[in-house]
């Protein structure tokens, strides 16, 4: 086989194409994505003027005056991600599944077993999920009313407004970011 | 409920909507007729130019593989002394440390055959000038090349008799910058202006709400994520891949990833057709795929959106299905989605983890991956098809009693034997693989290694058992996708599965294209009454029959110990 035959042209093309692929396009993507909200860095959430998150990735909440969000296989430490990897079958897993079920009817006077969403005792794929469903907020708001000492309704009412309808009003779940629900929490009452 | 499901169904029309047309349009760039494209001329010149390369230089069968072997040879040697030296080279603004010979191995076949097993995790294993020189730049290159050896053989049946098949760098010049490029970009900026990071910014240091110190990963995600789909690479920028959050964020980034990856694959079918004058025969290799992905995609549903029985044991309703491991923007519907199309398609990459999927639905990700020709990879998808189809015109021959003829030309000894060959490359190597793994888990539990082996799996019994099988399939598919709860970032698993990519890479690109390139070189013989017809309705169902029947006695016994003893289980 003749090697410089297709040595050379293999090195050479190769150098070329690092320079579209690796240089240019991605520097054309970067400078456009500064003309977008979060300008190419993700989108950041404020309270009071200070960040304290991104709006697209989950946070730990496990305090009694907010919303929690999903249990997390990393603890929602985003400078990494991954989901548990937990079998359907695995009795540990499924011994732990029944633990998060008795901390939330713990916390959660009158709260029926069948009224619990899957997503509030699973843990998510990327361990950051920002969202739960709405009916998962809605478990929580009697909790927060009373945390907060505000009423029901008001809670109740933050939550319609916060609820993320599907694209289009058509394609995919209804939604709750429980970073902003939160945030907005804050904001009527401290 | 509702909404998932419409939005599922969307998301496949506007996949045929868009891969259709992309068909004929790449047909055409192939056949160097007229397209609006054509003003990107001036910029191939340049790089046929710049790199030496005559493009109206004909190459026969062997020529191509020389050259496509020569330059994928390179790129794993490159490619490996990057990896391994990543920590001393810039554009590591998280200061990662360097890759282990072992896992560098891996990674650099991993990427070069456009599998993206990746046994790191974007965020601490590797550079920003790694994720774009090497992996990204890998996405585009290793998806040219499936897509230029596919070219190559269409030209072997678009003449009579011919030996030339094209140039083999001019084919892989216009996949990139006639289709992958400039989808890509579109692909990037819908994913960069819906959150996607784009920015080279390293780690960023928060106080989050309740007061907790958090850092976050970052970098410049979105040219990559958008290859990886178009490509159907799959090799992702953060760990948990399309389940991150700012790798795919919302419900439309979610529907075009998954469309971007289903395109090309579709595309080549009618590029095909329509490229060797035989549309009906692109319609019925289309309609085979097609019926096939919908046998796959309607039990996955049923399977996730019935929620997880043992959950449902505790009381738990699950109204949208089973949510282990998956992302509540996604829900379970356009998951389980996700879940077959990345599998068909080789693209690996996930949204929700397939470990934790029910145990049906492992059997049938198993099982896409297995065919691994229900649309395919891009370009090798249809090469991997013709095999089956050459089987297939090979045993009906054998029942009418005839010379079996493909496309015009006599299928003999030579071709059905290269045809068989690749036919049990694929059981070979994912039995045998697995069978080793079980043997030194049961057998060496306690090996001394860096990780035992009895702390591989993360699951026991059945489930852990799929674990392995999966990880062996994934890389003789060259798909991606893990049960990441398998302990792979070892030597065992680094160096198996290297081992398992390049076989399960090269030799179904190589069989079929010799033996296109074999047949083309054969005198041509006219249709007659007495020609096998191959675009018929009964010709159709003969090959998925064949399908059926080659991967169903291969894998039965292996998918019975593995999903289907882990579903027995569950319904007792």
């Amino acid at each position: 086989m003749n090697m410089k035959k297709y040595l050379l042209p293999s090195i050479r093309i190769t150098l070329v194409f690092t320079v579209i692929l690796c240089v240019l396009y991605p520097l054309f993507i970067s400078f456009a994505a500064k003309l977008s909200k979060g300008q190419g860095s993700g989108e950041k959430l404020e309270l009071n003027g200070k960040v304290v998150g991104y709006k697209q990735l989950g946070q730990s909440f496990n305090k009694p005056q907010y919303f929690w969000g999903r249990p997390s296989a990393v603890n929602y430490n985003a400078a990494g991600s991954g989901g548990s990897n937990k079998g359907p079958t695995n009795a540990d897993y499924l011994k732990e599944v029944n633990n998060r079920v008795d901390t939330l009817l713990k916390y959660h006077h009158g709260l029926q077993k069948s009224d619990i969403p899957a997503e509030l005792i699973t843990a998510s794929g990327s361990g950051l999920d920002p969202n739960i469903s709405v009916e998962g907020a809605k478990i929580q708001a009697k909790r927060i009313a009373q945390y907060r000492q505000i009423p029901l309704s008001k809670v109740m009412k933050l939550i319609d407004v916060q609820t993320e309808q599907p694209l289009l009003g058509l394609f995919g779940p209804s939604k709750i970011n429980v970073l902003s629900l939160n945030i907005a929490l804050d904001q009527i009452s401290k | 409920m509702q909404t998932e499901i419409l939005g599922i169904i969307a998301t496949f029309a506007l996949t045929l909507l868009i891969g259709i047309p992309l068909g004929s349009y790449m047909a055409k760039v192939f056949a160097g007729q007229r397209v609006w494209t054509n003003v990107l001329a001036p910029l191939e010149k340049l790089i046929y130019k710049l790199s030496g390369i005559n493009p109206a230089e004909q190459m026969d069968w062997k020529q191509h593989l020389k050259a496509m072997l020569t330059i994928n040879a390179l790129w794993l040697v490159y490619g490996f002394f990057v990896l391994i030296n990543q920590d001393k080279l810039p554009l590591n603004p998280d200061g990662n440390p360097a890759m282990s010979p072992h896992l560098a191995f891996n990674t650099i076949i991993s990427f070069v055959v456009n599998c993206n097993l990746q046994h790191y995790s974007g965020e601490s294993g590797v550079s920003y000038l790694v994720q774009h020189f090497i992996l990204m730049f890998l996405h585009f290159v290793s998806a040219a090349t499936g897509m230029a050896i596919a070219i190559s053989f269409f030209k072997a049946f678009k003449e009579k008799t011919t030996a030339k098949l094209g140039n083999f760098w001019q084919h892989f010049t216009l996949s990139i910058t006639r289709i992958l490029l400039p989808i890509a970009v579109v692909v990037a900026l819908i994913l960069a202006f819906n959150g996607v990071p784009a920015s080279y910014e390293g780690k960023d240091q928060i106080v989050s709400l309740q007061g907790d110190s958090v850092s976050i990963s970052r970098g410049p995600a979105a040219p990559m994520v958008a290859i990886k789909h178009l490509g159907t690479n799959g090799g992702g920028w953060f760990g948990a891949n399309s389940a991150h959050p700012l790798e795919n964020p919302n419900y439309l980034t979610n529907m075009t990833e998954a469309i971007a990856q289903m395109i090309i694959p579709i595309a080549m079918v009618i590029a095909f057709g329509l490229f060797i004058g035989r549309k009906k025969l692109a319609w019925s290799i289309f309609g085979v795929m097609t019926v096939g992905f919908l046998l796959l995609l309607l039990p996955t549903l049923q399977s996730e959106l019935g929620g997880n029985p043992n959950i449902a044991k505790m009381g738990i309703t699950q109204t949208t299905g089973a949510m282990e491991g998956k992302e509540v923007r996604f829900g379970p519907a356009a998951s389980a989605y996700w879940s077959t199309i990345t599998t068909v398609v080789s693209t690996g990459s996930v949204n929700s983890m397939h470990d934790s999927t029910m145990p049906l639905t492992g059997l049938y990700q198993l099982l896409a991956m297995m065919i691994n020709a229900i649309y395919g990879g891009c370009g090798v998808g249809l090469l991997n098809y013709f095999v089956y189809l050459v089987i297939a015109v090979f045993i009906a021959g054998l029942m009418v009693g005839r010379t079996p003829e493909f496309l015009g030309h006599k299928l003999e000894a030579r071709e059905v034997k290269i045809a068989a060959l690749v036919t049990l490359i694929s059981p070979f190597l994912i039995m045998c693989g697995t069978a080793l793994a079980a043997y030194t888990f049961t057998q060496y539990g306690q090996a001394p290694w860096e990780v035992a082996p009895s702390a591989w799996l993360n699951n026991p019994s059945f489930h852990g058992f799929s674990e392995m099988l999966y990880e062996v399939t994934s890389s003789n598919a060259n798909n991606g996708s893990g049960f990441e709860g398998l302990g792979d970032n070892n030597t065992f698993w680094n160096v198996l599965t290297g081992f398992v990519l390049l076989f399960g890479r090269f030799i179904p690109i190589i069989g079929p294209l010799a033996i296109a390139g074999l047949l083309a070189k054969k005198k041509y013989i006219p249709e007659s009454a007495g020609t096998l017809q191959i675009d018929t309705k009964t010709f159709a169902l003969m090959t998925f029959t064949i399908i059926v029947i080659l991967n169903a006695l291969s894998y039965f016994p292996a998918l019975a110990l593995g999903p289907i003893a882990e579903y027995f289980t569950i319904i007792k």
